[in-house]
This record gives C-alpha cells, sequence and structure tokens, in this order.
C-alpha cells in the first residue's frame, strides 16, 4: 500500500473511529476529527518530501484491479499539479476544524455526523485529485458531492435545503454528460486494442476530429460547473450564502478546484486537437466570467455572496491562464488554483467570524471594526488584499503570470482581464472600508476579538500567502514539470522566448 | 402408440420443485388447522425457494436445448434469471409474510358483514402464499421457454395468480380491486396481442420454436408482412408485461392499488421474468430480422425512459412515484436489448438482479411507513422522516440513490454498463437520452431525499412501524446487496458475463 493509499484511509479510518464514539461528547468528537486531519496533513508533508520535484512522472503509483469486467483499476499516483493541491486540501481541512469549532452544533444533525461527513469528504478530495483512472475518478467526483449536500443542507443557514438541492442538481447533470464521455472514451479504447480507463494509455488515442468536439463537450461542461464558469455558475452564490464558512471554503477552495484540474488533467490531455478548436470560445467565457464577477460582487450586499462573485471572477482568471496554451499561463493558473484556495478560506473563515459575531450576513451591518476587534479587521483586511492580488501576497504571482502569459496569445483577452484586477481593488476596498472603518455602530461594539484558537486557525492561511508571495518557487518548482508535461502532450508550444521568472 | 416425452428431470426440477411446494400449500390452506397456517405456509414457500435454488445451483453450468423435449432452453441467461427470480422471491416473501397488508378474508365483498366478521375472528386467510410460487414457477419458466405455446403458457401462469394477488389488500380494498380488475382486463388484452402474434408467426414460419423462426427468416429474407405483423404483436404483449410506454398505463394505478409487498414482488420479479423472455425472444428468434424491429424498439426505449421519468416528477404518492420510476429503469433495459451484444446481455442481466433487489427493499420500506389508519404512501405526510426515523430513512434513500444512479450503489453500475453497451453497438442516441432522461430523475429522486432529510415535520406526519424480524432481514439484504455490488460490483458482473449466453 503506497503512502498515497495510506493518505486517502486515513480520514476514513477516521470517520470510522468518530463514527462509535459517543454522540453526547462532541468535544471529544471534535478533538479526534481535529487530530485526524492534523495527522492527515503531516502525513501529507511527509510524502511531499518524497515527492522527485524535477520530474514530470507519476509518482507513489498503485494499482489494484477493481472491476475486471471493465478493466477497471484502483489506480492512483500524483504529479507536482497534484500534489500541489492535495497538499492544500490536506492543509486547509484541519484548518477548517479548528476555525469552524462550534459551526456544527447548531445543525439539522449530530456534531458527529458532521465530523463524519467531513472527514469522508477529506478523503474523497485526496482521491479525486490522485485517481489515475478515469472511472475512480468519476466516481469520486460524483459521489464527493453528497457528503456536501447533506453539509450544506444540515448545517447551513437561510434556505439551505434548496441551495443543497441546486448545488446537487447542477453538478450531477455535469457529471452525466461527462459520464457519456467517459464511456465513449473506454469504447474508443475498446476498439484500439484494449479498453482501458488508465489516462496515460487514454490520452494515447487517436480520436477523429468531430468524436473529439462532442467528447471534449462532455468533460468541459461538467467541469464548467464544477468551477463555475460563467453561465454555469449560477449555483454558487446560493450554496455559498447558505453553507457554514467551512463548508463553503472546502466547496470552493478544494471542490470546485477539481474542475480547472480536470480541464488540464483530461480535457487538454485527452483531446488536444478539440483543445485547440474550443479555445477561443473558452477563452472568451474566461474573459466574461471574470468581468461579470467582478461587477456582481461589486454589487453585492451579502458578504458571502460577495466572496462566491469574487471566486467566479478569480475562476475566470484561471480558466484564461489554462487555456491560453502557454507555458506561463499553465503553470500561473495552477498556481492560482492553490492561492486561490488559500485566499478564500481567509475570506471565508473570517466572514464567518464577523457573521457569528455581529448575527448578520449584510456588510452594511458592520462599520469600524478594526477598533473593536483589531486582530479580526486586519485578518478580513489581508484576506481581501490577497482577492485583489496586492503584490507581496502570492495571488499576485499567479495572477500576473497568467496574464503574462494569456498576453502572449491572447492580448485583448489579457487586457480586458486586467480590468478584472481594477474592479477587484474596488469590490474588495468597498467591502473593507465598510465593514472595518468608519463609525463603529453601536450593535457592534460589544464584538469580542479572535480567541486563541481562531488566531491559530488564521496564522498559518496567512503565512502560506505571504511566504508564497515573497518566494513562490517550491511550489513553482513543483509544478513545473507538469506543466511541460501538458504543454508536450497538447502539441502546444510557447510563442515567443520564455520569459525568465 | 403416443410415448412418453423425455425430461431432463434434474434441469427441471427448480421450476417443479416450486411447483409441487405450491400444491402442496394450496392442501396446506385446505386442512390444516387455522393457527398453524400461516407459518406452515411460509416454512414451506420459504423452504421451496430454497431447496429451487440449491437444485439451480448444482445444474448451473449445465446446458441443455432438450430438456423437455425442444420447449425449453436451459442456458446461461435462462440460469440466471431463474436464480434472479428465486432470489427476488424469497426476499419478496420475507416481506409478504407480513400478514397486516392482506385481507382476513379476500372473498369478502369490501364493507360487507362478512368482511367485519373476518376481520374481528382475526382469522386470516394465506393463500398468497401458494399464488406467490404459482407465479414464480410461471416466472421461471417464461426466460427459458423456446417456443410461442410454452412461452404463452408461462406468461399466464405467471400473470394470473398476479391479477389476485393485487386485489388481496386489507386497507383501501376498492382501490385494490380496481387495480386487479384494470391489471387483468390490460393483463388479458396483452396476452390476446401476444397470442395474436404467435400465431402470425406461425402462419409466416410454419414453426412455433424460436430457432425454426430464425431458420424461416434466414429462408425468406427477413420481409414478409406475416412476420413484421407477428412481431409488432408479439411485441405489445412483452411491452406491455415489462411496463414500456405506452402500454405502461397499468403501471402506476397497480403498484399503487396492490398490496405494498406484492408491487415490490411483482415490481422485481414480473420485470426480470418478462425481460428474460423478451431478451430471449429478440437474441434468439427475431436477431436475423433485427432491421425491422430495432429502429421502432429504440425509440420506444428513448420515450419510456424520458416519460417514465418526466412523469414521475409530478406524483405525489409514493407508490405511483416508483411505479413511474420502474417505468424509466425499462427504458434503460430497453436501450440494452436493443444492443444485441455480448456485453448488453451481461449489462442487462446485471441490471435487472441490482433494480430487482433495490425495488424490493424500497418497496418493503414503504409497508413500513404508516399512520393509524394503514399504510401512508402520500408523498406529503412523508416530509421529516430522517428527523423521526434516521435509519429507514436513511436506507430508503439508499435505494433511491441507487435508483438515480449514483456511484458507489448497484444502480450506478448497472446503468454504467448498459450504457457503454448501448455505446459499443453505435446507439449514441440511446446513451444521450438515457443520460439526459438520467438528469431528470436524478431530480425526483433528490427532491424525496430532500423532503426526508431537510424539512420539518407537519403534525400529519406518518410515523415508522418496527418492523418484523423478517422485513428487517428482508430489507437489510436488500439494502446490504445495492451497496456490496456499488463497491465491488465484479462479484456479480463477472457472473453475468460466464452466463450471458444462449443455446441456440
Amino acid at each position: 500500500m503506497s503512502i498515497l493509499t495510506t493518505l486517502q484511509l486515513l480520514p476514513l479510518f477516521g470517520a470510522v473511529v468518530i463514527a462509535v464514539l459517543p454522540v453526547r461528547n462532541a468535544k471529544l468528537i471534535k478533538q479526534v476529527a481535529l487530530g485526524f486531519s492534523l495527522l492527515v496533513a503531516v502525513v501529507s508533508i511527509i510524502m511531499a518530501l518524497g515527492f522527485e520535484s524535477n520530474s514530470g512522472a507519476l509518482q507513489f503509483v498503485e494499482s489494484r484491479a477493481w472491476i475486471s469486467a471493465f478493466n477497471i483499476n484502483y489506480a492512483v499516483g500524483i504529479d507536482g499539479m497534484a500534489l500541489a493541491l492535495i497538499l492544500m486540501t490536506t492543509i486547509l481541512v484541519p484548518i477548517v476544524f479548528l476555525a469552524g469549532w462550534n459551526e456544527s452544533e447548531n445543525g439539522r444533525w449530530s456534531v458527529k455526523t458532521f465530523y463524519i461527513l467531513l472527514l469522508i469528504l477529506e478523503t474523497m478530495m485526496i482521491g479525486v485529485f490522485a485517481a489515475t483512472d478515469v472511472f475512480l475518478f468519476y466516481v469520486i467526483f460524483e459521489a464527493m458531492l453528497l457528503p456536501v449536500y447533506f453539509l450544506i443542507g444540515g448545517y447551513g443557514f437561510g434556505d439551505r435545503a434548496a441551495a443543497a438541492m441546486k448545488f446537487l442538481l447542477y453538478s450531477l447533470f455535469g457529471g452525466l454528460l461527462m459520464l457519456a464521455a467517459v464511456i465513449g472514451l473506454y469504447i474508443i479504447s475498446t476498439n484500439q486494442g484494449g479498453g482501458t480507463f488508465d489516462i496515460t494509455k487514454l490520452s494515447e488515442l487517436t480520436i477523429d476530429t468531430a468524436t473529439q468536439n462532442w467528447l471534449f463537450l462532455g468533460f468541459f461542461i461538467a467541469f464548467a460547473i464544477k468551477a463555475p464558469l460563467w453561465p454555469f455558475h449560477t449555483w454558487l452564490p446560493t450554496a455559498a450564502k447558505s453553507a457554514t464558512a467551512g463548508t463553503s471554503t472546502l466547496l470552493l477552495g478544494v471542490l470546485d478546484k477539481v474542475g480547472t484540474y480536470g480541464m488540464i488533467r483530461f480535457c487538454m490531455s485527452f483531446f488536444p486537437d478539440a483543445t485547440k478548436t474550443f479555445t477561443p470560445a473558452i477563452i472568451t467565457l474566461a474573459v466574461i466570467s471574470i468581468l461579470y464577477g467582478a461587477f456582481l460582487a461589486i454589487g453585492q450586499k451579502d458578504i458571502n455572496s460577495l466572496i462566491a462573485f469574487t471566486s467566479i471572477s478569480h475562476f475566470g482568471f484561471i480558466t484564461l491562464g489554462i487555456f491560453a496554451l502557454t507555458s506561463q499561463g499553465l503553470t500561473g493558473a495552477i498556481f492560482y488554483m492553490v492561492n486561490h484556495g488559500f485566499s478564500t478560506a481567509a475570506l471565508f473563515l473570517t466572514a464567518g467570524w464577523m457573521i457569528k459575531r455581529r448575527g448578520s450576513t449584510q456588510i452594511s451591518d458592520f462599520g469600524g471594526l478594526q477598533r473593536v476587534t483589531p486582530v479580526l479587521a486586519w485578518s478580513f483586511f489581508l484576506a481581501g488584499m490577497s482577492a485583489l492580488a496586492l503584490p507581496g501576497l502570492s495571488s499576485f504571482v499567479s495572477e500576473f503570470l497568467v496574464l503574462l502569459g494569456s498576453f502572449a496569445k491572447y492580448p485583448v483577452a489579457a487586457i480586458l482581464g486586467t480590468t478584472g484586477i481594477i474592479l477587484a481593488a474596488l469590490y474588495v476596498l468597498i467591502a473593507v472600508q465598510k465593514s472595518l472603518h468608519g463609525e463603529t455602530p453601536s450593535s457592534s461594539a460589544g464584538m469580542v476579538d479572535l480567541n486563541l484558537r481562531e488566531k491559530i486557525a488564521i496564522a498559518p492561511v496567512i503565512l502560506v500567502l505571504v511566504f508564497l508571495g515573497f518566494y513562490p518557487k517550491p511550489v513553482l518548482n513543483v509544478i513545473n514539470p507538469t506543466t511541460q508535461s501538458v504543454m508536450t502532450h497538447a502539441g502546444v508550444s510557447d510563442p515567443v522566448a520564455k520569459v525568465a521568472k | 402408440m403416443l410415448t412418453a416425452p423425455k425430461l431432463d428431470y434434474a434441469l427441471l426440477a427448480p421450476i417443479l420443485i416450486i411447483l409441487g411446494a405450491a400444491l402442496v400449500g394450496v392442501l396446506v390452506e385446505a386442512f390444516i388447522k387455522q393457527a398453524w397456517r400461516a407459518k406452515l405456509q411460509l416454512a414451506i414457500a420459504l423452504g421451496g425457494i430454497i431447496i429451487a435454488f440449491e437444485q439451480l445451483f448444482r445444474v448451473r453450468n449445465q446446458t441443455s436445448s432438450i430438456a423437455a423435449v425442444t420447449s425449453v432452453s436451459i442456458d446461461g441467461v435462462g440460469i440466471f434469471m431463474q436464480g434472479a427470480i428465486l432470489v427476488f422471491a424469497f426476499l419478496g416473501i420475507l416481506i409478504i409474510a407480513d400478514q397486516d397488508n392482506f385481507a382476513p378474508q379476500a372473498s369478502a365483498l369490501p364493507g360487507s358483514s362478512e368482511e367485519a366478521t373476518a376481520l374481528q375472528s382475526g382469522k386470516q386467510q394465506t393463500e398468497v402464499f401458494p399464488l406467490t410460487l404459482f407465479a414464480v414457477s410461471g416466472m421461471m419458466l417464461f426466460p427459458i421457454a423456446t417456443d410461442f405455446i410454452t412461452l404463452f403458457v408461462a406468461l399466464e401462469v405467471l400473470s394470473l395468480p398476479l391479477y389476485l394477488m393485487a386485489g388481496l389488500s386489507r386497507r383501501r380494498r376498492l382501490l385494490s380491486q380496481e387495480a386487479a380488475l384494470k391489471y387483468f382486463l390490460l393483463g388479458a388484452y396483452s396476452s390476446a396481442f401476444f397470442l395474436f402474434g404467435a400465431a402470425l408467426l406461425y402462419g409466416y414460419s410454419g414453426t412455433l420454436s424460436l430457432n425454426g423462426l430464425t431458420d424461416a427468416i434466414h429462408g425468406s429474407g427477413g420481409n414478409d408482412v406475416f412476420l413484421l405483423l407477428g412481431i409488432a404483436f408479439l411485441s405489445v404483449g412483452l411491452l406491455f408485461k415489462v411496463g414500456a410506454v405506452p402500454f405502461h398505463s397499468w403501471t402506476p394505478d397497480v403498484y399503487q392499488g396492490a398490496p405494498t409487498p406484492i408491487t415490490g414482488f411483482m415490481a422485481a420479479a414480473t420485470k426480470a421474468a418478462a425481460f428474460g423472455a423478451t431478451i430471449r425472444i429478440f437474441y434468439v428468434g427475431l436477431d436475423a430480422a433485427q432491421l425491422s424491429w430495432k429502429p421502432i424498439i429504440s425509440i420506444i426505449a428513448v420515450i419510456t425512459m424520458v416519460i417514465g421519468s418526466v412523469a414521475a416528477i409530478s406524483q405525489r404518492d409514493m407508490k405511483r412515484l416508483l411505479a413511474f420510476s420502474s417505468i424509466a429503469h425499462a427504458g434503460f433495459i430497453l436501450t440494452a436489448v436493443v444492443s444485441l451484444n455480448k456485453n448488453a446481455l451481461s449489462a442487462t442481466l446485471f441490471y435487472l438482479a441490482a433494480y430487482g433487489v433495490a425495488t424490493i427493499g424500497a418497496f418493503g420500506i414503504v409497508t413500513l411507513v404508516r399512520d393509524s389508519a394503514g399504510e401512508v404512501s402520500d408523498l406529503n405526510r412523508w416530509v421529516g422522516l430522517g428527523k423521526k426515523s434516521p435509519l429507514v430513512a436513511s436506507v430508503f434513500s439508499l435505494f433511491l440513490l441507487s435508483f438515480a444512479g449514483i456511484p458507489l450503489t448497484s444502480g450506478f453500475v448497472g446503468k454504467f454498463s448498459i450504457f457503454s453497451a448501448a455505446y459499443e453497438s453505435g446507439n449514441i442516441y440511446l446513451v444521450v437520452a438515457g443520460v439526459l432522461s438520467s438528469a431528470i430523475a436524478v431530480f425526483f429522486y433528490l427532491r424525496i431525499i430532500l423532503m426526508l432529510f431537510f424539512a420539518d415535520a407537519t403534525n400529519d406526519s406518518v410515523s415508522v412501524i418496527i418492523p418484523s424480524l423478517l422485513t428487517r432481514i428482508s430489507i437489510t439484504i436488500s439494502a446490504l446487496v445495492t451497496i456490496i455490488l456499488g463497491v465491488a460490483p465484479s462479484l456479480l458482473l463477472n457472473v453475468a458475463q460466464n452466463f450471458a449466453y444462449f443455446l441456440r
């Protein structure tokens, strides 16, 4: 059993342990859950230390027969991109646990169920990035919706049932389209000497243009719903508004990355020709997402919806970087995925604390928090700065790379995208100004600042954002081989001489 | 001088054992003291099924096309279907054993004084057990029959007891009797269609056997008005039994009116038997003429999937909803039938087995949800069940997720194998139609889960009775099978692949 499988099974084992704990002892359950998530984080870091970063090959591979009738295997292995995303996941989960220590207590069900669902979700989040068998990926891709569905519907706020339903229906619809495409790929591989779901073998198939286009769309629409790209985004703001801060963090920070991850891993490697065919259309959608998300974010009165719309804008940047088909763009996009995870976590968690203390989600209900709760206010401020990609924070590096990479091939798109940065300054600064500065309304006067637990939770997030802002090299080193192999495979090269990084 | 036909009793034994058990059941009903009957009937029925299954298991690798002269063909598909039907019967009878669902004296008119007396005396008639066994024997014969007379006899043997069983409900008896009458009348029509089709095919080919029919098609080129009409009429009879659109209209009424344990058994086993016969007729008898029927059956598959899924959305009654869901599933299985390759065959076998088990479990749970006046199938009153009885609601959700084809349940693997077989045969539009109607279907399955878990119970919500041990066993087995076949489908997929062949 490779360390990767161990890593996947650990949270599941934690869920089993929690299942046998007494339901009344909420504190013990939380401690055990946190313990397991920390253990997972440690194991993942140990795994990362053993990762050969200059190799583009899949590492820690393991393959076992699962459904022999269709040559389906439990096959896992990671390259740099998958490693970066898995590390992001395993680090975010304990932070979410710690930050939302009490958010499980007002739910429809017990604290125990909450943590069982979250730990199952963690197993699936690791598995979805580790899977190298398309069928296994698909199964996890679909199955991981259920824990989130119950987390939103059971522990969220407002019209949580409807939000959960909307989220699930959108995702399942995309998933079913993808299922048809997965079956298509399988049958094509059967006709070309042996049915397989192995992603390396599938990427070597020769597929005619028309089929490629259809199958590409099957995959792409599923991923565009997941990493919400305009016009497939409408489920996201409702979900983010209803979910708890922790669930939102994992939903936007990790789950939605499966969409952009899938675009790189599947769309580009299986269908290089179709990728080139659809690139102009996708770039257009990406630019629309950047601007649309930013404009709508400016108009939001609800903090969580604001964050959701900023994410739509950011997913636009990521998609732009991916489909620019240049190495800077792609590296930037992958790095952006990691940064967005941490940046969104910072936003949702700090916003969640503000909402919990004030009892309102409306930005206008806050004011002058800088005086009352300085640590919370500074954290929110930094999170906001990360969202607008302030130089010195990691999101700047990735956004810059994306724009640089796309400018080389699509100057108009890059220029329009750049205006997204200006709009970002607007939506972040308006929210910051309204909530942190100005008069302190009497209703906010009694708010208490972050306690030690919350400080411990937010510190690593901010540390990562700042550290990677000044020294992105370790992550970029891990990502670069992936970028190179994807580019080579897709048969694209950089249009101009590389800009030194 | 007539000589007695030579019969291979070892191969026919599973059917004969069930028939024997049914006859013993009739005698028990007539001669044994009231107090012992229920337990004895249950023991005979379960014992018969177990012995029959054991015998079937023993002969599982034998094949013969002359086991009963040339009337039946014991081959992979036949044995698999017989096994599946026996499993459904076993699980079904465990739920049927809860006699509270059945009228104490079915012959008493609803609302009459005899009925009141029968209710008061607490004397419960138990004819449902032998009736079930008779139906099972017909169902086991139907998928192995290879000539039209045997097919017709099997069809009637399986149908007639079901017509009666549909009318046995203890509560809402008029609805139940209406269902029985409807089922009987429409069933009689469809049998007539089937027979008429068989007669036309006899006129065309001069033989009653499926193999003879194939030879005749090869001889004549397969474009003859008798052949085409025969196929059309025969298909009507078969499509009625499997509940495909536009011959589906009996399904919701009968599913709703029949006593729920019977509905569950019928939904699983009748569908399996009817599809078993359908695939044999189409693969063995009419394969050579596939150009004449494939396009129309494909269209029927598409409209069955779509109409089943769309109509289910507006249902307000759990049993009617499951009925429409079963119609949609019939469409999925038809998709495999028209694919006409070996993978489609094994996919059909797997799907029927997985769907049947989940169906029996789901209807088993419907029998548990009651108020003071009996079973409640009104959807609005299921609201908030997840709060009151989390376990029952979770298991029910599991079955729904399997129907919806969510990964890690048996339904997903079934759907996947059917779609890949359809894709393989080049019917990509069937895959697309299947995927889109799955998306519609997901909506109403999820809406139920939403109602169970995310809505607060209202005052007239229902409660869940504590299930009897037998019902509990049946539902537990169904749930375990649904999960296990979702996580480790190889256990059954490989078996289905080994048994996916016909003896021509």
